[in-house]
């Protein structure tokens, strides 16, 4: 940022520059020792709080149940990734119908995404689990889980889809219909990848959620990182310690995928002004 | 100027509505071969939608547009029939279109712009799509640039830009609506002179414009809407100079009225 006015042979700074300039540097500094700081002593009260309250923490238990319990984090994140790869081709389709003007497609769209969002994810992935197999289609637990999941976000992102591609400027469809291109050829390359760009972001937040929601199929059996740490916890009447460890790890990945989020979203705006 | 060749553009009792609003009532226009035909009217007048109306961007509600050897005639019953959408889109192969905002794709750089047309829709391969379009932005001044994404440049050089893709698939006639109105002035001049350059070439041209100047400088007409309606067609010395039609004359009245009062206004002229 400032390297542009020290480029060599520039003269020197003015005394007053430079005094600004190490002001607004200490500020930052101060503001990440802050920032640190405050994360730092919140966490430890917060893990010396529950270490002696009642019963205190088992960190035995922890040492050794912790890797067990981090052993479903890969369940997880192959849940989360599935689903929503799932979601954004059902959530592609959806918008289609959503923006369709045939009253068929319209209404079928529509429907999909009234009933998904009138009802609880809970509630889909035991239907998508007994329901169905109450009418004879018996689905393995996995797939249960993780298509209800799908099923569930698509609906959601059927909508911002639906938004993203209203978002794209009505001029751009006519520079390319002026161009004679044919219309799913405007739509594929001048429509949708412009949608996607304005998108990322919420399908980022999107993906965020759903790697927390994938907790709920633990429900059905699905040995992923909460099943996992209530696997451990009961029989050794730990399940606070083991849920701890879970709302841990979910943390973590958290943290992690939105590093990738941010990212991916620098690297999209790339082309944007 | 270049000799005038046959009728390339034949727009035939060319109406529109907008719901109960009769934004053109009946517009015939013939437009010959390396013409540049300039349409001015108030804003409102129906000019820009009729520029629309001749690659159907606006579907007109009755009449016909021939360009080259497509002619469609208006079908807003069946609008989104197949065959109609086919003839629309051989009609607008032969149309090259400048917008007034651009409408460069945000995602492509400059050169990408350019060949997305050929490659896509005229199967040109992609090697011979590309040593044509660089010939393109050659001819805009706008060579050196070929690799930026649209966001990286100004104003004038975005239009040059629109140009030179307006140009790839090889038109009968490019079509330009207010193409420096939405323009810093001081960018306005580049992008007057490409377009002087192509109608020196021969290019065809229908521009819809709010410079008079330009128009009397580069224009074989001078088209003026009112209502929907051609009031006066002629030559730039006669509808800008020397207006037959009352409502022309009122209009380049209070042009030149706007155009002088602007200059008094600034500071040092003030009486």
């Amino acid at each position: 940022m400032a390297t542009a006015t020290q480029t060599a042979g520039a003269p020197p700074a003015d005394p007053i520059v430079v005094q600004v300039r190490s002001a607004a540097k200490k500020r930052r500094l101060t503001f990440r020792v802050q920032f640190v700081l405050t994360w730092i002593l919140l966490i430890g009260g917060l893990i010396l709080l529950m270490a002696s309250g009642g019963n205190g923490l088992d960190g035995a238990f922890i040492a050794t149940w912790a890797p067990f319990i981090l052993g479903g984090a890969g369940t997880t994140v192959i849940i989360a990734v599935l689903a929503i790869i799932g979601a954004v081709l059902l959530a592609i389709v959806g918008a289609l119908g959503r923006l369709s003007t045939n009253g068929w497609i319209y209404g079928a769209a529509t429907l999909y995404v009234s009933l998904v969002r009138g009802t609880p994810l809970l509630v889909q992935i035991l239907f998508a689990y007994l329901a169905l197999a109450e009418l004879g289609l018996v689905l393995p637990i996995f797939v249960a889980g993780t298509g209800a999941l799908a099923f569930n976000y698509g609906a959601y992102i059927t909508e911002i889809f639906r938004a993203g591609i209203q978002a794209v400027p009505r001029g751009q469809r006519e520079a390319a219909e002026a161009l004679g291109m044919p219309e799913r050829t405007v739509f594929r390359r001048i429509v949708l990848p412009q949608a996607f760009r304005i998108v990322t972001p919420a399908i980022g937040n999107e993906f965020i959620a759903m790697l927390k929601d994938t907790s709920l199929v633990s429900i059905i059996g699905v040995t992923e990182l909460l099943w996992r740490a209530q696997a451990a916890g009961r029989p050794n009447v730990r399940i606070f310690e083991a849920i701890l460890v879970a709302a841990g790890i979910y943390w973590v990945l958290t943290i992690i995928f939105s590093y990738f989020q941010e990212r991916l979203e620098q690297r999209m705006a790339r082309s944007d002004r | 100027m270049a000799q005038l060749g046959e009728v390339v553009v034949s727009a035939r009792k060319v109406e529109k509505y907008f719901g109960d609003l009769h934004v053109l009532q009946g517009v015939d226009l013939d437009v010959r071969r390396h013409e540049t035909v300039m349409i001015i009217g108030r804003s409102g007048s129906g000019k820009t939608t009729f520029l629309r109306c001749l690659n159907f961007l606006e579907e007109p509600t009755v009449g016909s547009v021939r360009i080259a050897d497509i002619e469609v005639d208006a079908d807003p019953i069946h609008r989104r029939s197949r065959s109609h959408q086919e003839q629309i889109r051989q009609l607008r192969l032969r149309a090259g279109m400048v917008f007034q905002d651009f409408n460069l794709f945000p995602h492509m750089t400059v050169i990408e712009n350019c060949i997305e047309a050929p490659t896509r829709v005229r199967k040109v391969p992609r090697n011979e799509a590309i040593e044509r379009a660089d010939g393109f932005l050659d001819k805009v001044h706008l060579l050196d640039k070929r690799n930026e994404y649209p966001a990286r440049l100004s104003g004038g050089q975005k239009q040059r830009a629109a140009i030179a893709r307006a140009l790839t698939n090889e038109p009968q006639v490019l079509m330009f609506d207010e193409p420096t109105s939405a323009l810093d002035q001081e960018l306005i001049g580049d992008v007057l002179k490409v377009m002087e350059d192509l109608a020196h070439e021969g290019m065809t041209m229908i521009v819809v414009t709010h410079e008079m100047h330009f128009a009397h400088e580069a224009a074989d007409r001078v088209v003026f809407m009112e209502e929907g309606l051609i009031v006066e067609d002629g030559p730039p010395e006669q509808v800008l100079n020397n207006p037959q039609d009352p409502r022309t004359k009122q209009f380049m009245r209070r042009f030149i009225e706007t155009q002088q009062s602007a200059v008094q206004n600034l500071p040092g002229w003030a009486d």
